[in-house]
């Protein structure tokens, strides 16, 4: 283990030398600068960044070059996930007010018309005498998904990485999946979609689920093209109060933005659950319970009142 | 039979006839219906299921409870033909015809249904592109295109001999008829093996489509059995189906052959005795779909689960309280007791009886599939308010009228087109009565 770990920095040593020899053979002064557009200027406005060795760099404006995002991924790598990745989701109910900036968030990131909400915020209450609590709920992303095992034409699948995704352009509409799922999840498109012209134009991507479709299904997806590029899903990063937590279970890490948690010992200290653990569905989505609360379960009210009136 | 009616008595009597005054009307307020239903149908494709009541919660709505219905019903086909054949019931061959046409427009109609449901029918072609033989849709597309085949074979089949003596009478049937019967029956020349022949085939399909019969409706039940819903997640459901199938498939039947006896005027072929056998299997029938009716019921309202209780409840005592106790009383009870007496199994109380079967069969339908979607595991709470109840649209209503109506046109126009009552086997049963 060590000796590969060894030859394999020295391979990178070796490859930085390099990189560092070509550098040095032209006659520019960094990098960046090699980088930059033949004929740019420098203007003098420095901008900070930090370098892949960890050391904080200052760098010309003039020679930043926009970098294009990744282009989409294909129908099948995204039917695949990311390898060696397995995500999970907490959610704390200790800290939900029901403020909903997580379903705003995550309306707008996904371009979802009025009342298709893939978040839902309930109120709960177990029993009569019981405390109640607000309770989000995405898709669950389960390992044994009763959606996908009733799918008749393989439009929504569940990938490596543990994500459950929706195939738009295969989806005959069938709603059998909608019928399945015991989390009411899914969302179905009744209409046509209000969007703008050049979102409805664009190829439908199973990782954006955008853009949304006549007479198909859709849901939470975990935001799997955040989380390709190593970004968190909108919800977590749209919540003020940390509610959300999102990782991976192989690193055993899951954050918040804000804090970073081991999922382990996160879910081991505070008594973490998953939600109707009887039906077998094995989710993805872990639930902390509401104890030594954040807010005062009244204090969501007002926002539901108005919401859902 | 008490009297030996003459071979061409038979014929004549038993000859598909014109449409009378009565006829023409009766096919122009179906296609009328069927017109509305067909213009619903375009605006559902234009703006998308939109148009029906269906919403998150309640995913499925009346289309799919007509379609359980239509998938009933079609049953008969097997019950009626298949089973009194094999089991040697010799009284109720002139009865085979009306069940297996009854059994085509069903099945027919239950196979578009399915597709009006679907969000994105343009795309059916996914299912045999795509199938996924591990999902129970697949097995639904899979055993229903196998029943349709069955059942049209076992409608051909035994027409063959009643085509050969249909195309002796050129002059009156008209020409496109004619060439109708000549195109799918000529090759039938009425010899011994061809006899013998279609003897086997006959009795091969009859066999084959008993166990098809029981799968098309089994399955049915699983696309709601297969998932974890209240109401729906029942070890009874195949058999419970299966039961509230013949039960309605043997009420149409009596309803058909009511109609066709009044209207063709058919009393010596239609007995009184049929009306008094087919009374006593509906109340047979119908006592057997109310024990699986007590099993699916009784059990979960003694335990009284959490998660089954409101919607219980919902059924026993609220919203849907006088709907289910319509179709429970309706569907079985009161046709049971009308049926009990001896009186009761005149034609006319017998047929009312079987509307009261059909017509409470349809709404248990809906009872099936509404109320279960309407009791989620998780509340009904952050969704718009429509999105809590159901009450079908008006062009839900017209599509699902426009194929009850297409499907009562496809029977009008098949007894117009071939006799409703199998001519050649009652004339060969006629001389095995005389010897």
């Amino acid at each position: 283990m060590n000796q590969e770990n060894n030859s394999r920095r020295d391979f990178l040593l070796t490859g930085i030398a390099a990189a560092t020899f070509a550098v040095g053979c032209n006659s520019k002064k960094d990098a960046f600068e090699a980088g930059a557009e033949a004929g740019a200027v420098a203007s003098g406005r420095k901008v900070k960044l930090l370098s892949v060795d960890g050391e904080v760099i200052e760098v010309d404006e003039a020679f930043l070059k926009p970098v294009p995002h990744l282009p989409p991924v294909s129908n099948t790598e995204a039917r695949i996930g990311i390898p060696g990745k397995k995500f999970v989701m907490v959610i704390d109910l200790s800290r939900c007010k029901n403020l909903k900036h997580c379903q705003s968030a995550c309306n707008h990131a996904h371009e979802l018309n009025p009342g298709e909400n893939w978040i839902k915020v309930d109120p709960m209450q177990n029993a009569d005498h019981t405390a109640p609590y607000w309770e989000p709920t995405t898709c669950m992303h389960c390992d044994e998904p009763p959606c996908v095992k009733v799918c008749p034409v393989d439009a929504t699948f569940k990938r490596e990485d543990g994500i459950v995704l929706i195939d738009s352009d295969r989806c005959i509409g069938c709603r059998f999946c909608m019928a399945a799922c015991p989390y009411s999840a899914r969302v179905f498109n009744w209409g046509e979609p209000d969007l703008p012209a050049e979102v409805a134009a664009q190829p439908y991507s199973a990782e954006t689920s955008i853009p949304q479709k006549k007479g198909t299904v859709g849901k939470c997806d975990f935001c799997a093209d955040m989380t390709r590029e190593g970004m968190l899903p909108h919800c977590v990063s749209a919540c003020p109060n940390g509610v959300f937590a999102f990782g991976d279970i192989n690193e055993d890490s899951v954050t918040n933005g804000a804090e970073t948690f081991r999922f382990s010992d996160l879910i081991r200290d505070k008594a973490g659950y998953r939600l109707m653990e009887d039906l077998g569905t094995k989710p993805s989505v872990y639930y902390l319970p509401p104890v030594s609360r954040n807010f005062p379960f009244e204090s969501g009210l007002e926002n539901d009142k108005t919401q859902n009136s | 039979m008490e009297n030996l009616i003459r071979n061409e008595k038979i014929i004549s009597d038993l000859l598909p006839q014109k449409f009378g005054k009565a006829g023409k009307i009766w096919v122009g307020v179906l296609t009328a219906i069927c017109l509305v239903g067909l213009y619903a149908y375009y605006r559902q494709l234009r703006y998308g299921l939109i148009v029906t009541s269906m919403r998150d919660y309640v995913s499925w709505g009346i289309y799919i409870s007509n379609f359980v219905f239509f998938v009933a019903i079609s049953l008969v086909g097997s019950l009626i033909t298949a089973v009194f054949r094999l089991a040697g019931v010799k009284w109720g061959s002139p009865l085979t015809r009306i069940a297996e046409i009854i059994a085509v427009a069903a099945i027919i109609f239950a196979s578009l249904i399915i597709i009006v449901d679907m969000g994105s029918p343009e795309r059916f072609y996914n299912l045999f592109i795509y199938g996924r033989i591990q999902s129970p849709i697949i097995w639904d597309v899979i055993v229903i295109t196998t029943y349709f085949f069955i059942s049209i074979l076992l409608l051909y089949y035994p027409l063959l001999p009643d085509i050969q003596i249909l195309l002796r009478f050129k002059e009156s049937t008209g020409k496109r008829l004619y060439r109708f019967y000549s195109f799918i029956g000529s090759f039938w020349k009425g010899t011994a093996e061809q006899f013998e022949l279609s003897e086997k085939a006959i009795n091969i399909l009859c066999i084959a489509i008993i166990p098809v019969a029981f799968t098309i409706h089994t399955v049915t039940s699983w696309l709601f059995a297969t998932t974890y819903r209240p109401g729906w997640d029942s070890t009874n459901f195949g058999a419970y189906f299966i039961a509230g199938a013949f039960l309605v498939g043997a009420g149409a039947v009596v309803v058909a052959m009511y109609i066709f006896r009044r209207a063709y005027h058919l009393e010596k072929y239609i007995t009184e005795n049929h009306f008094e056998k087919m009374g006593r299997i509906l109340v047979l029938l119908s006592l057997l779909y109310l024990y699986f009716n007590m099993n699916e019921f009784l059990t979960p309202f003694f335990k009284m689960k959490e998660s089954e209780a409101a919607y219980l409840n919902g059924l026993f005592s609220g919203n849907f309280a006088p709907l289910f106790w319509f179709a429970i009383l309706t569907g079985m009870i009161v046709p049971t007791l009308i049926l009990l007496f001896k009186k009761g199994r005149k034609p006319l109380p017998v047929f009312i009886a079987g509307v009261m079967v059909v017509v409470g069969a349809w709404f248990k339908r809906y009872l099936i599939v509404t109320p279960t979607l309407l009791h989620p595991f998780l509340p009904m709470h952050d969704v718009p308010a429509s999105y809590r109840h159901y009450f079908p649209s008006w062009e839900e209503w017209a599509i699902t009228l426009g194929s009850l109506a297409g499907a009562m046109l496809i029977i009008t126009v098949l007894a117009r087109i071939f006799p409703i009552i199998p001519i050649q086997e009652t004339i060969t049963e006629q001389h095995e009565t005389a010897e």
